[in-house]
């Protein structure tokens, strides 16, 4: 290309280019509009009434202290919803769940009541003025013994239905049993196996821990009967929907805004019973109700990510060939089946445990259960349930090289789906569009001198007075994005399509609306760079607005890095459509026939003519002031995108540790992530991205957990001991990466936000394991504290 | 996280505050740096009528050298103590551990005076003023009086502070010439109390120890001055063997609880590493 092509080009500042963050200008200055700064005249404000304990018959909730509280305007129980059938919800996962506990607590921190008043104070005060009198019952905290016979019935609602809303409930404490794959071909995979190596494996319970917690501002018109709900949430238009369901007010009167939110990370999917009874305040009260959660109430109540007791079994050749899959798993759902889970299928993409390994024979079955803790279940910084799937497949190959005495990269390499394959059906039928996993493997081998990383370790083996233990993690990830297909994927019914529409204006710039919604993924910086580059129109005059039910056509939300897998191809297809458009009225101006027209970057020119051309912002013009006979006028366009497959992004990451023998500590020497999410949009967002997502695995991996002791109190649900690494903790990240574009997506992307995650956390489990692999040790369940580590050290006598 | 009603007070001088202190007796609180008083208080566990916030009087601040004793105000903030180029030059050890207290946010506003007071075995400041063998000078309605920092601490969150007394300063005697000192701590991330630490303060004459000062912290129910780790030292040169007898004698007396950061198990052998690495950083600080 010549230079003024080239500098027309780089003017856009489209896809490729490393424009800066438009958001940033607000958010560095703190003129970002988050839920709680907004403030609405006659405002109140509500707070919780929360269960001290896990498991209790509730025998009288006494309102009047707080109700003589001055400021006080009304304390609201499950009694209170009972005549609006609002005293229980139905959740993402067909169960029901209690907005306001109903005659029984089932977790600590369980909402019990709400009291609004005039001041946020004064609604403490009123919370600390309830008094709740509970009959304690046994908790039941360890799935397997919710699952014994004997066990105390948890959900005395469900009482005789052996039926749940994914089939047969085998006991009174089971939610669903979910299979996928072939359990016959696979068991004679395991019978006909020269090898077995079976590992049993806990992925704790976690939080996704948003910096801004749960809240949202609920404003009912009793005049015009309108209903204004700003909100937290990640799903806006899905939102509506619920909210029209449960109320029964219309949906066109409905408005639900999720403005500027702070970080998301599968936490504000779900609606959580405070937004239920803000909404329901308002209506009584007719007044504007707010409500915004603190930290150990998000922690604690609000949706966990993960609590997987997983037991998987490979079947291979002795030369370290797969021949066979087997996965179980025991998942410990919580009080109520409230996972936000956006599949038909009950443990969402778990079925992707095949990995990026051509595995004929698999099977895997996954046994919902209820115990005496909070509900939730959401995709923590990944598509659901991947992070699991992932962290089994990885940690097994793991398992199965050290029982064949064969090298992590070797075994890899012996068991890729070969470039060739693709696309590729996995034995449990997910159709992978696109990969070079081995090419990828090789670039990071050769970039971190994987060879002479063994001989240092070997080395560090051999001296007694090394201080440290050395250990090498790789995994090699693939991650399923894009939710996704309709025939696969659905929310309450509605289809998994995302949408944008799409106006331009007649001097030239454009707004786009969308039906996804940033959590700070820079949204409105990167959609505008694919219209540029589709439109010619520069990525600085295009807006982008999302978030608005009452703008934004109706969309299902962001997510398990879908928003540029389904939101970035409805805004290309969109795109398209006023591109076909433009085209026939730059032929109309040029007195030319369309097919004698080429498009070049911002314009459509004649054929080998290079002065005789219509920019796009010519023919924005023209569209609202002479467009051809018979043509309607006007520049825009709506397109509603339901995928045909979803996208498969890959990566290989490596990871050095050195242990110290001492205390536990672990320290991350080095950590090489090359990320394949297809055509890359925005470089430097794609690099933040995976930065966080990288740091948020290293969170979890290493020092995330939420534990509980025997009687169901919740242990660390504050910062103090939660695990949120700050950049003194944060390892530094060197990235990568290879461009695979996926072959059905109409600009090849496949979204990046979650693959770090996905991909870190068996990476540090990897190494951390490696380092004891010496000394017999196959796995260790994370998180890889220092203390943690230290118990290893002392059991598997490692001196200092 | 909303702390119920009370009353704010901002005394400007010591008999200001003496006098709301007599006052309002136990339904008052002292506010220094705020960082342990008031999420307590946000959390209700802690609901005190009165909080009368020191910050204000300015007598209670700085760092001044007076007759060959160091005089810290009780309200000197922990970055104050780590800017001082008096206690960088005389007490480097108080300078490390108000390094490792907390993150930046917490040492601008977190008090020498408040990390003491407060009784808490998980902070540092009592091990390090026990190390130190510092002096705490108490004043009240009856006037000042003097308790060594080892005297000081009764048990987790109670001291020998009256409840109509202030903490005014902290005297402290420069460290004389070829003095080592250390303050390791091990914690879980920064903005962590320690799981286990140990401050030393060693002297050599050749190569022989001929003094010792060790203390730990959050290992116990008040920070535990570790006498006989010590005697394992002294008189003695320094060898493995030595430092070996010493971090077993400071584990001996260690009595920590169990929590999220480890069991007792992990935790006394954490104050016996975290001891060993004091006592050998120490010493090549003896110059």
């Amino acid at each position: 290309m010549n230079s003024p092509l080239n500098d027309r080009k780089a003017a856009l500042m489209g896809m490729g280019d490393s424009r800066l963050r438009k958001e940033d200008a607000r958010f560095i200055q703190g003129k970002g509009n988050y839920v709680d700064d907004i403030k609405m005249p006659d405002m109140v404000y509500m707070d919780i009434v929360r269960s001290p304990v896990a498991h209790a018959r509730i025998k009288k909730i006494n309102k009047e202290a707080a109700l003589a509280i001055p400021g006080v305007l009304a304390v609201l129980t499950a009694d209170d919803l009972k005549p609006l059938k609002l005293h229980w919800m139905p959740t993402l996962a067909g169960d029901v769940q209690a907005v306001l506990a109903d005659e029984k607590v089932h977790f600590q921190m369980q909402e019990v009541a709400v009291v609004i008043a005039t001041e946020r104070y004064i609604a403490a005060d009123g919370v600390e003025a309830v008094s709740v009198e509970y009959e304690e019952l046994t908790a039941v905290i360890d799935p397997f013994k919710a699952l014994e016979k004997g066990a105390p019935v948890l959900r005395e609602d469900l009482a005789g239905k052996t039926e749940g809303a994914h089939g047969k409930r085998y006991h009174h404490n089971h939610i669903f049993t979910w299979e996928a794959g072939d359990k016959a071909k696979a068991d004679v995979a395991f019978s006909a196996a020269e090898v077995t190596v079976k590992q049993d494996m806990f992925y704790p319970r976690v939080h996704p821990c948003p910096l801004e917690t749960c809240g949202c501002v609920a404003s009912f018109d009793p005049v015009r009967g309108e209903l204004t709900t700003f909100m937290t949430s990640q799903a806006p238009h899905v939102v509506r929907t619920v909210v029209s369901l449960l109320s029964g007010i219309a949906e066109s009167k409905i408005r639900i805004v999720s403005p500027d939110i702070g970080g998301g990370f599968g936490n504000k999917v779900p609606v959580y019973p405070g937004y239920v009874c803000a909404i329901v305040a308002s209506i009584v009260l007719g007044r504007p109700v707010k409500w915004i959660e603190d930290r150990v109430e998000n922690i604690s109540s609000t949706g966990f990510a993960r609590d997987y007791h997983m037991t998987g079994e490979l079947a291979a050749t002795k030369a370290g060939k797969i021949t066979g899959l087997r996965v179980n798993v025991i998942a410990d759902h919580g009080a109520f089946d409230s996972c936000a889970d956006p599949t038909k299928f009950p443990a969402g993409m778990f079925h992707i445990v095949s990995g990026s390994y051509d595995i004929p024979a698999a099977y895997c079955r996954v046994d919902g259960v209820y115990t005496n803790k909070a509900p939730g279940g959401v995709a923590y910084r990944c598509s659901f349930r991947v992070t699991e799937a992932v962290y089994l497949i990885e940690r097994m190959v793991d398992v199965l090289a050290q029982d064949l005495k064969m090298d992590k990269a070797e075994i890899r390499s012996k068991n890729f789906i070969r470039k060739e394959q693709f696309p590729y059906t996995s034995a449990f039928g997910f159709e992978y569009d696109s990969g070079d996993y081995q090419g990828a493997l090789d670039k990071v081998l050769n970039a971190c001198d994987y060879k002479g990383l063994r001989v240092e370790q070997a080395a560090k083996r051999a001296d007694p007075n090394s201080p440290t233990l050395m250990g090498i993690g790789l995994v090699s990830f693939t991650e399923v994005v894009g939710a996704g297909p309709s025939k696969m994927c659905d929310i309450l019914g509605v289809g998994m399509f995302d949408s944008c529409e799409i106006r331009v204006h007649p001097t030239g710039s454009a707004i786009a609306r969308m039906g996804t919604i940033s959590t700070g993924q820079a949204h409105q910086t990167t959609y505008a760079q694919i219209i540029a580059t589709e439109l010619g129109l520069p990525s600085e005059v295009i807006q982008v607005e999302e978030g608005d039910t009452s703008t934004a056509p109706y969309g299902l939300g962001t997510y398990g890095s879908r928003s540029t897998p389904v939101a970035g191809a409805a805004i290309a297809m969109a795109s398209r459509k006023i591109h076909a458009k433009a085209k026939k009225i730059a032929a109309h101006l040029l007195e030319v026939s369309e097919n004698d027209l080429e498009w070049e970057i911002d314009r459509f020119k004649v054929k080998g003519q290079d002065a005789k051309f219509k920019t796009m912002k010519d023919i924005a013009w023209a569209a609202y002031n002479k467009p051809p006979a018979g043509m309607e006028p006007g520049l825009e366009a709506v397109h509603y995108y339901d995928p045909p497959n979803f996208t498969f992004p890959f990566g290989i990451y490596l990871c050095v540790v050195d242990i110290d023998k001492a205390t536990g500590e672990t320290k991350i020497r080095r950590f090489y992530a090359l990320d394949d999410c297809g055509t890359r949009i925005n470089p430097m967002i794609i690099e933040g991205q995976i930065h966080g997502g990288l740091t948020e695995g290293f969170a979890v991996a290493m020092g995330q957990q939420l534990t509980f002791d025997a009687q169901g109190n919740i242990q660390g649900n504050t910062l103090m001991d939660y695990f949120l690494p700050t950049f003194v903790e944060t390892p530094k990240w060197e990235t990568d990466f290879t461009v695979t574009p996926s072959p059905h997506h109409p600009i090849g992307a496949k979204g990046v936000a979650e693959s770090p995650h996905v991909g870190s956390i068996p990476t540090f489990t990897s190494a951390v394991v490696d380092a004891f692999s010496h000394l017999g040790v196959a796995h260790m369940n994370m998180p890889h504290n220092a203390f943690r580590v230290w118990q290893q050290l002392q059991a598997s006598g490692v001196k200092s | 996280m909303i702390p119920s009603v009370f009353e704010y007070h901002a005394p400007s001088t010591v008999s200001e505050a003496l006098s709301l202190l007599g006052q309002y007796g136990d339904g008052a609180k002292l506010l220094a740096g705020g960082h342990s008083l008031l999420p307590m208080m946000k959390l209700r566990f802690a609901e005190p009528a009165h909080l009368i916030d020191l910050n204000k009087i300015r007598e209670l601040s700085g760092i001044r050298e007076e007759g060959g004793v160091i005089k810290i105000g009780a309200m000197t903030s922990e970055t104050a103590l780590i800017d001082s180029a008096l206690l960088q030059k005389k007490i480097p050890l108080l300078v490390e551990a108000a390094s490792l207290i907390a993150d930046p946010q917490v040492r601008n506003r977190g008090t020498i005076g408040g990390d003491i007071t407060h009784g808490d075995p998980g902070n540092d400041h009592p091990a390090i003023t026990i190390a130190l063998d510092a002096k705490f000078i108490l004043v009240g309605p009856k006037g000042e009086r003097t308790v060594a920092a080892g005297d000081f601490f009764l048990g987790t969150y109670m001291t020998d502070l009256q409840p109509e007394e202030i903490l005014k300063e902290i005297h402290i005697k420069p460290f004389a010439p070829k003095t080592g000192s250390a303050y390791c701590k091990l914690k879980r991330k920064t903005g962590d109390f320690a799981t286990a630490a140990a401050a030393v303060v060693l002297q050599m004459s050749g190569d022989v120890v001929s003094s010792a000062r060790i203390t730990l912290t959050n290992v116990g129910p008040i920070a535990l001055h570790a006498q006989a780790a010590e005697q394992a030292l002294v008189g003695k040169p320094l060898t493995d063997a030595s430092i070996a007898a010493a971090a077993a004698a400071a584990m001996a007396i260690c009595d920590p609880a169990e929590d999220l950061r480890g069991n007792i198990e992990y935790k006394t052998a954490m104050a016996g590493e975290m001891t060993k690495r004091a006592i050998r950083l120490a010493a090549t600080r003896c110059k």
